[in-house]
């Protein structure tokens, strides 16, 4: 089995599953023969010619909402937004049209399409290259978002946001695209949406996390392991659908949890979660909810970004504060 | 026709039936559209301004939310529909109900939506018409992915997207624009200029003189058609639609019309223009004018009229009774359609909106 990159597992994906569904297209900019900024659809304009894997103009706006018509005409658009910080132009689509067509419609009309873009900080990109505005995208009805932290999850999510009749964004965490290599099987498999994963089992402390902040917090588990803490780290994988059974169920176990994102900290995900914890376990609590997240700041430019992110450090005195609450 | 006479910068437009009757572009009328075939368009053009005031009734009577009348756009609306055939597809803004009826969704449906009910934009299977849409300029875009898709499957369909002046000032419909002039769509963009969008003149709108023009940017022809004569505006977009369908690529009409109501029922068109110059554009009724070339014919008279009028009267007041027939009052409504399989969070959100509403009525039985 290949050890493939999260870039590569992506790719391997779309190319499978385009040659398994003839109606599944790939649009955006530089897309085609520059196989993408991140290389991510490499190869798939050679493979599959300029009608499926489509070089399009610089318009974000454009791109989605064409895609929209193209999906209401029968075709399952698979759009790359090329940053994330450059959804906004999109987000009107998103909004007004995108998550809203199947319940305007009363079902007569659905938008099975996939938006996909690079997002978060640490690969010291310029400005409007870092945003991680995830939360925006949760806060809206009718779509889901999926993020995947290693390149095993990124095929079976992809291929199971390909085959969802409904809208999902995916956001891919461009700081790990090439950090992480993982055994990815050719052919078919899925991994379900709207489902988290424990990835570190624990007694002491859950940790909550997704994308590229799961390896920070894997990281921050084995500083504290040797102290007697035992943290049980939750992969989230989708944050809508969120899938808060995984998370309560922990929170019973351990009594004390910390959530961490690079997202801003106000409306940020782990206001929800805390207060979904609160909602459904909070006499199990031992310990106050605590959070670690990027600051309320514009995400700076390359030179103080490693003082934006969250980092093994500030999590792990997290995970220590609460442990010897 | 050929298109190309009619070059924006020319100053140049479409118009076949002056506002007293005349024939003045006999040449530019296809031979399909005989005068029968203006009498039945004619007809349905009674037929919405029937179906429009019986809105305007609802709406004062609160019976419906707010609407937004087409008076002195039934030319535009009507002439530009008809010229679609089977298997094309028409994106409306929010000021098509006639072209929307004329393709097939049923006038209780569009009362429907105005009353309040999504179930107004679930339409009858086949019926190729994608939902009113109320952000400015956001469908022109779908339009262009419907027909981009249409392309890329190899199929014949046409796309006619409207919209109107205001929305040539926003960026989606130069994306829109943009997109159709590279992938080369079978598109026609089809702008009813009523000189007003809400408050504001077709002069501040833009700088330039004419919005057809703007098509020549995007690399395709644009034309300017008199909005307000039906044998113009059939002609113009007939050409159009057969030039997109046999591989033309896309076009932009400016029909130039005005709205001779307020821009919904929301608004007091007296705050930003005169009674005056209303009045002054009542000659230019795009009713009265055909009334007058089919009464010289002798296919119209009076009492025809009358009584077809007063049929599309009662028809109007009947669909708005089983449009309120059909309003669903089932709050799962609210929760049932976002998602294909609702997600755990919002079963339980339904669930719990539930159990409010029992506890409600314990509460209101005292």
């Amino acid at each position: 089995m290949a050890k493939l990159n999260l870039v590569e597992a992506i790719n391997l994906a779309l190319a499978e599953e385009m040659g398994r569904d003839e109606r599944i297209i790939v649009l955006g900019e530089d897309v085609g023969r520059l196989g993408g900024v991140f290389r991510v659809t490499d190869g798939l304009q050679s493979q599959f010619g300029v009608n499926r894997v489509i070089d399009t103009p610089l318009a974000e706006a454009g791109i989605v909402g064409t895609a929209l018509g193209l999906a209401l005409g029968g075709l399952k658009p698979v759009v790359e937004i090329q940053f994330m910080g450059f959804l906004p132009p999109a987000l009107d689509q998103i909004i007004c049209h995108i998550s809203r067509y199947r319940n305007r419609t009363r079902g007569r009309h659905t938008v099975p399409l996939v938006v996909r873009m690079p997002y978060g900080a640490g690969i010291h990109a310029p400005e409007h290259h870092s945003e991680s505005i995830e939360s925006i995208l949760a806060h809206i009805p009718g779509i889901k978002v999926v993020i995947p932290s290693n390149p095993y999850d990124a095929k079976g999510l992809l291929i199971s946001a390909l085959r969802d009749p409904d809208p999902v964004m995916f956001l891919e965490p461009k700081r790990i695209y090439r950090a992480i290599r993982q055994e990815v099987p050719e052919g078919e498999y899925t991994v379900p949406l709207g489902t988290a994963n424990i990835i570190r089992s624990g007694k002491s402390v859950t940790a909550v996390a997704w994308g590229a902040m799961v390896r920070e917090v894997m990281r921050a588990a084995e500083l504290v392991e040797p102290e007697g803490i035992a943290v049980e780290v939750i992969d989230l994988r989708s944050i809508s659908p969120l899938d808060d059974d995984t998370i309560v169920q922990s929170i019973k176990k351990t009594g004390c949890g910390v959530i961490v994102h690079e997202a801003c900290r106000t409306c940020g995900m782990a206001a929800e979660i805390i207060a979904r914890i609160n909602e459904k376990a909070f006499l199990s609590l031992a310990a106050p909810l605590e959070r670690v997240t990027g600051f309320d700041t514009i995400p700076p430019l390359l030179k103080l970004e490693e003082h934006f992110l969250p980092d093994v450090f500030r999590i792990s005195r997290a995970i220590r504060k609460i442990a010897q609450f | 026709m050929n298109l190309e006479d009619f070059n924006p910068l020319s100053g140049k437009r479409v118009e076949i039936l002056d506002e007293e009757g005349n024939l003045i572009g006999e040449e530019l009328r296809p031979a399909v559209l005989t005068d029968e075939m203006v009498l039945e368009l004619y007809d349905k053009m009674v037929m919405l301004r029937a179906a429009d005031q019986q809105a305007l009734t609802l709406q004062r009577a609160g019976r419906m939310g707010t609407y937004p009348p087409t008076l002195g756009q039934e030319a535009a609306n009507i002439g530009s529909a008809a010229a679609l055939e089977t298997g094309d597809w028409l994106t409306p803004s929010f000021r098509e109900t006639g072209a929307m009826i004329l393709r097939g969704v049923p006038l209780k449906l569009i009362y429907l939506y105005w009353m309040g009910s999504e179930w107004g934009s679930h339409f009858p299977e086949g019926v190729n018409v994608l939902p009113i849409c109320a952000p400015v300029s956001t469908q022109t875009l779908h339009g262009v992915g419907l027909a981009w898709a249409a392309k890329l499957k190899g199929e014949r369909a046409v796309n006619l997207i409207y919209f109107g002046d205001g929305a040539t000032s926003k960026g989606d419909f130069h994306e829109a624009m943009n997109f159709a002039g590279v992938f080369f769509t079978p598109n026609v963009f089809f702008c009813q200029n009523n000189q007003y969008s809400i408050s504001v003149p077709r002069s501040q709108q833009t700088a330039t003189p004419t919005l057809a023009q703007k098509a020549i940017g995007y690399g395709f022809p644009g034309l300017m058609v008199d909005g307000n004569d039906l044998l113009a505006v059939y002609a113009a977009t007939q050409a159009a639609v057969s030039r997109a369908r046999e591989g033309g690529g896309p076009i932009l009409i400016e029909a130039q019309t005005y709205r001779l109501g307020p821009h919904t029922t929301a608004d007091d068109p007296n705050r930003y223009r005169t009674p005056d110059e209303v009045k002054e554009r009542e000659p230019f009724d795009p009713l009265r004018r055909v009334r007058i070339y089919l009464e010289r014919k002798g296919l119209i008279t009076d009492d025809i009229e009358r009584e077809r009028r007063e049929g599309y009267e009662q028809m109007a007041r009947g669909e708005a009774r089983e449009a309120e027939a059909m309003i669903s009052l089932n709050p799962d409504d609210l929760f049932d359609f976002h998602y294909s399989q609702m997600p755990p969070y919002l079963t339980w959100q339904k669930e719990y909106y539930h159990r409010i509403l029992a506890a409600q009525r314990e509460f209101d039985r005292g």
